[in-house]
């Protein structure tokens, strides 16, 4: 009998691809599992919303400002006698289309630098790695007002103001939330172009471009997509906090922190005005950190319960 | 006269996602007053989890003591409560770890590191502390100990370091001094230089040693009596000469036969012999002895019944259905 | 340790650099001409018209202009604020104290807050004060400021009518009273910034002293009969807090983006609504002027951050 080794019993488990081996390890996290939850129903509210809730966000009617919630308005009315439920969907759309948007360009922008970096061996790198480390140091929100203000008037007038600033904001808080990306992907860069089956890639002729796409890229994909959430809940917020600030979009565009900045003044008569918006900005957000938290204990492969 | 350490019937369940995981099932040991044990296996076989489990050192969420006793001088470690766990340790039993790269707090000064447990123990003043702490780095051979007590462990070699950790262990001289794998993580030729360390101190002290080790060169130089142990279990247990003389257990032969040595066959080579097979997975372990499937006499009883410790030859014990006779 | 102090300090001054090439670029790029405001606006007499865009060289080839913007902030000439008829400097100087009262109390509250808690969660990892800490503490960085702000108002200004909502500088009373109404209108502003930091703090905390509880040098400290709580503090804390310094100071720059917010909803006088009242009326001398200093106080506390780090682990200065 030598040379026999017990198989023992936990040995013959099944074996599950990678994914359903995450969404397994995902589902565990309560949290995770409602936060997905909650922001598919807000996904799905203000994506079918306009087509169930058919009234017009700018339907002015002096005759029922400032009301609480009722059959006929829900969510209440603001001053002008808005039905607030439907400029909250209009405005969900917006907040949800810039954090989206918003996070492609920081992931975008994030990836190609920090590849760039990874993939060189020499002035390059260091030069981008200092850059990532000065734009890491720049304070956000002054730097993202300034910005706004030098360029608002000149966007505005080659994209109208919706647009312009739609672009403008998209651009601004993206570029600045690349770094975290761009560090992520250098250090899976570093860590795996000297690896056996990059060597290996290497060794059989491919060209730089295919090891980067087929065998690197793939093994970066899980903290970029941590971080990529995570984005999105800061665009989101972003979005808002400079809506709120009075210097995001235009006065009639009624995104949730536009709502807020006009509901500010009038807390002690209209209360709901401020708690709606709020609270949906607050429900976004929470659900996409509960969401990104799940994910990244799914995805790290480290991590033992 | 009663000994100074007695395990009865250890068992240290560890609680994983796969299921319980038996590190320690049912083990003996006793180790008497200035006595040098030596207990010897491979790696996973529970040596370390037997002598941490002493001092309650174990994780406790997932691990747990599930059963037996643990006598110290005639007293029962396993009920203690944390706070009187605390007057045991370091003052009656010693440890030293297996890694002095990482067993040394980084942030704090080694004389710091030494010096807290004398004023914890022996209530000594700051002052008194830092003597008594220079004498230990003295006694284990710290060049320049005085002007080096405030070092940081970055500042010191890995064989310094486990000085360092034989001086921790000794401070406050206990009466037991359990040592985990102290030579392993050290160069081949330090090492050496830190077993007459430990041997030095022994006679210094006239404390007992636990002398824990995969090693059975280390057992053989080091240890007066040799405990062998295999899965969680104890396999043998012998005078040291008894046991390289005259090797009971499968197990133990083959990790003798395995030693690499020029005197035997008459100086010709030969090829070393290894035990084939691997440590088994200590979950649900499979009826019967633990090392029948990698032992080369194996019966049909041994898939069947465990074999129990008995007596071969006077105070030499082993577990195995093999006749007394090898 | 002053070498390293030296090297520091060394590394901050390119930071500095590198931040006002990035200002003065984006003002360069900017359309229009930001300072047309000053030309047009009745209010400023032409020769300090004249004067500022000599200074500021807008006729010089660019690099040059770098250097006289670059010469003039470091000095601390930073313009003339038409808006407020006083010099941008003393207006900065006037308001920057409150700003940095408001951000270091609410820094200290979540200090408070989130080490205690981050700790004890860590000591019972998984248990119900864990679960639930966990979730307050979610729930805590997904609120955005401005929205607590507001709750905050809401409740205990209109509702309960305990604390005043608007920040004064002069209040008129003396002594314990004095004191008392300072600590009254600054409660809220500092609760809310310090319960957003304390929310993220913890579960840095948290995760921090996990991952150094299970490391082999505090088994060995156990070992030593220290007993758990000195071995928590002395061994666990003091290498946990380590990365939580550096965590602390990465935040800075999000923790003044709170402070903007918040001094908006509070209407406190510090550098963060002047540079939302300066952005409003086109005061563009002011907006680069608090940009400037946020930047450098970003670089400041980074500074600060590196010196902590090294005076806590021995490793990185005496080697």
């Amino acid at each position: 009998m030598d040379g026999l080794t017990l198989a023992s019993p936990s040995a013959e488990r099944r074996t599950y691809s990678p994914w359903r081996e995450t969404w397994r390890r995902y589902r565990r996290h309560k949290l995770a599992v409602v936060g997905a939850f909650l922001l598919l129903a807000l996904v799905a509210a203000v994506v079918l919303g306009p087509f169930l809730w058919r009234v017009a966000i700018d339907d002015i009617d002096f005759a029922a400002t400032l009301q609480g919630p009722s059959l006929a308005h829900p969510f209440g009315t603001d001053d002008l006698g808005q039905d607030l439920l439907a400029r909250m969907i209009y405005g969900g759309r917006i907040s949800l289309a810039v954090g989206l948007a918003a996070m492609m360009v920081s992931v975008i922008v994030g990836t190609l630098i920090g590849a760039l970096a990874g993939m060189s061996r020499g002035a390059l790198g260091h030069a981008l790695m200092w850059l990532t480390d000065l734009f890491l140091s720049l304070p956000q929100l002054p730097l993202l007002l300034l910005l706004i203000y030098l360029f608002r008037d000149g966007l505005k007038a080659v994209f109208g103001p919706e647009g312009g600033i739609f672009i403008l904001v998209v651009l601004v808080i993206g570029g600045l939330r690349w770094m975290p990306v761009a560090r992520l992907v250098r250090a899976q860069f570093l860590s795996l172009r000297e690896k056996e089956f990059v060597e290996a890639a290497r060794a059989l002729g491919a060209s730089q471009a295919r090891q980067v796409i087929r065998h690197i890229l793939p093994n970066a994909l899980g903290p970029v997509i941590i971080a990529g959430t995570i984005d999105v809940a800061a665009a989101i917020i972003a979005e808002s906090t400079l809506s709120f600030l009075g210097l995001g979009f235009p006065p009639d565009t009624p995104t949730w922190g536009r709502l807020l900045y006009d509901a500010k003044d009038y807390l002690d008569i209209a209360a709901h005005w401020a708690l709606f918006p709020g609270g949906a900005i607050f429900i976004a957000v929470v659900s996409i950190n509960f969401v990104g938290d799940g994910l990244r204990d799914a995805l790290d492969a480290r991590k033992v319960i | 006269m009663a000994p100074l350490l007695e395990i009865k019937g250890l068992k240290t369940h560890f609680a994983t996602d796969d299921g319980i995981v038996r590190a320690v099932d049912g083990v003996d040991i006793t180790i008497d007053k200035g006595e040098t044990l030596g207990v010897v296996g491979e790696s996973g076989c529970g040596k370390t989890v037997t002598a941490m489990s002493i001092l309650k050192l174990i994780a406790m969420p997932p691990g747990r003591i599930v059963e037996g006793q643990i006598m110290f001088e005639g007293r029962d470690l396993v009920p203690l409560a944390s706070r009187e766990m605390d007057e045991v340790r370091a003052k009656q039993i010693g440890f030293i770890f297996q890694e002095p790269m990482t067993s040394l707090n980084p942030v704090l000064s080694i004389g710091e590191q030494i010096a807290e447990s004398l004023r914890r123990h022996e209530g000594l003043s700051r002052n008194d502390a830092l003597d008594r702490t220079v004498e230990m780095l003295k006694l284990v051979q710290i060049p320049n100990a005085g002007g080096r007590v405030h070092d940081y462990p970055h500042q010191f070699s890995g064989g310094m370091r486990q000085r360092v950790m034989i001086a921790i262990a000794l401070a406050c001289k206990p009466k037991l001094v359990i040592a985990d794998e102290p030579t392993t993580a050290l160069d081949v030729t330090i090492q050496a230089q830190i077993l007459d360390l430990l041997q030095d101190m022994k006679e210094r002290f006239g404390m007992a040693v636990m002398l824990i080790t995969h090693a059975m060169g280390v057992v053989a130089e080091t240890a007066q009596r040799v405990v062998v142990m295999y899965a969680g279990k104890v396999v043998e247990e012998a005078g040291v000469d008894s046991l390289f003389e005259d090797p009971r257990h499968p197990y133990t032969q083959g990790l003798i036969r395995s030693i690499p040595r020029i005197d035997l066959n008459g100086g010709q080579k030969i090829r070393l012999e290894a035990i084939g097979g691997s440590v088994p997975i200590l979950i649900n372990p499979p009826p019967g002895c633990r090392f029948a499937p990698r032992c080369r006499h194996a019966m049909s009883v041994c898939t069947v019944n465990e074999p129990v410790l008995r007596e071969v030859a006077p105070g030499h014990r082993m577990a195995c259905h093999l006749g007394a006779t090898p | 340790m002053s070498q390293f102090l030296l090297r520091r300090l060394l590394i901050a001054v390119p930071s500095l650099l590198g931040i006002s090439l990035v200002l003065f670029t984006v003002l360069a790029l900017a359309p229009g001409d930001p300072f047309s405001e000053l030309a047009t606006n009745p209010n400023v007499p032409p020769e300090v018209g004249l004067a500022l865009r000599a200074k500021f060289g807008l006729d010089d080839p660019i690099y040059l202009r770098y250097l006289h913007w670059l010469v003039a902030m470091a000095q601390g000439d930073w313009g003339f604020s038409f808006v407020s008829r006083m010099n941008v400097d003393s207006l900065i100087l006037q308001r920057l104290p409150t700003t940095l009262f408001v951000i270091g109390s609410s820094q200290v509250l979540a200090l408070l807050i989130a080490i205690p808690v981050g700790v004890y969660a860590a000591t019972r990892p998984y248990s119900l004060f864990d679960q639930i800490a966990n979730v307050l503490a979610f729930i805590g960085f997904s609120l955005p400021t401005f929205f607590t702000g507001i709750l905050f108002i809401l409740i205990f200004s209109i509702r309960l009518d305990w604390l005043p909502f608007v920040y004064t500088t002069d209040i008129h009373a003396t002594g314990v009273h004095w004191l008392i109404e300072e600590v009254r209108q600054a409660i809220m502003p500092v609760m809310v910034l310090g319960l957003f930091q304390a929310a993220s703090m913890t579960r840095f905390v948290r995760s921090a002293m996990l991952d150094v509880i299970r490391l082999d040098y505090v088994t060995a400290a156990r070992a030593k009969g220290l007993g758990q709580a000195r071995v928590i503090v002395r061994h666990a804390m003091r290498n946990a807090m380590i990365p939580v310094v550096t965590l602390i100071a990465l935040q800075i720059p999000a923790v003044f983006g709170g402070a903007i917010v918040t001094e908006q909803i509070f209407r406190i006088p510090g550098i963060g609504s002047l540079l939302i009242t300066s952005i409003l009326s086109n005061d563009t001398p002011v907006v680069m002027a608090v940009t400037f200093v946020f930047a450098c106080l970003v670089v400041l506390f980074n500074l600060i951050a590196d010196v902590l780090y090294g005076w806590l682990d021995p490793r990185i200065t005496l080697r």
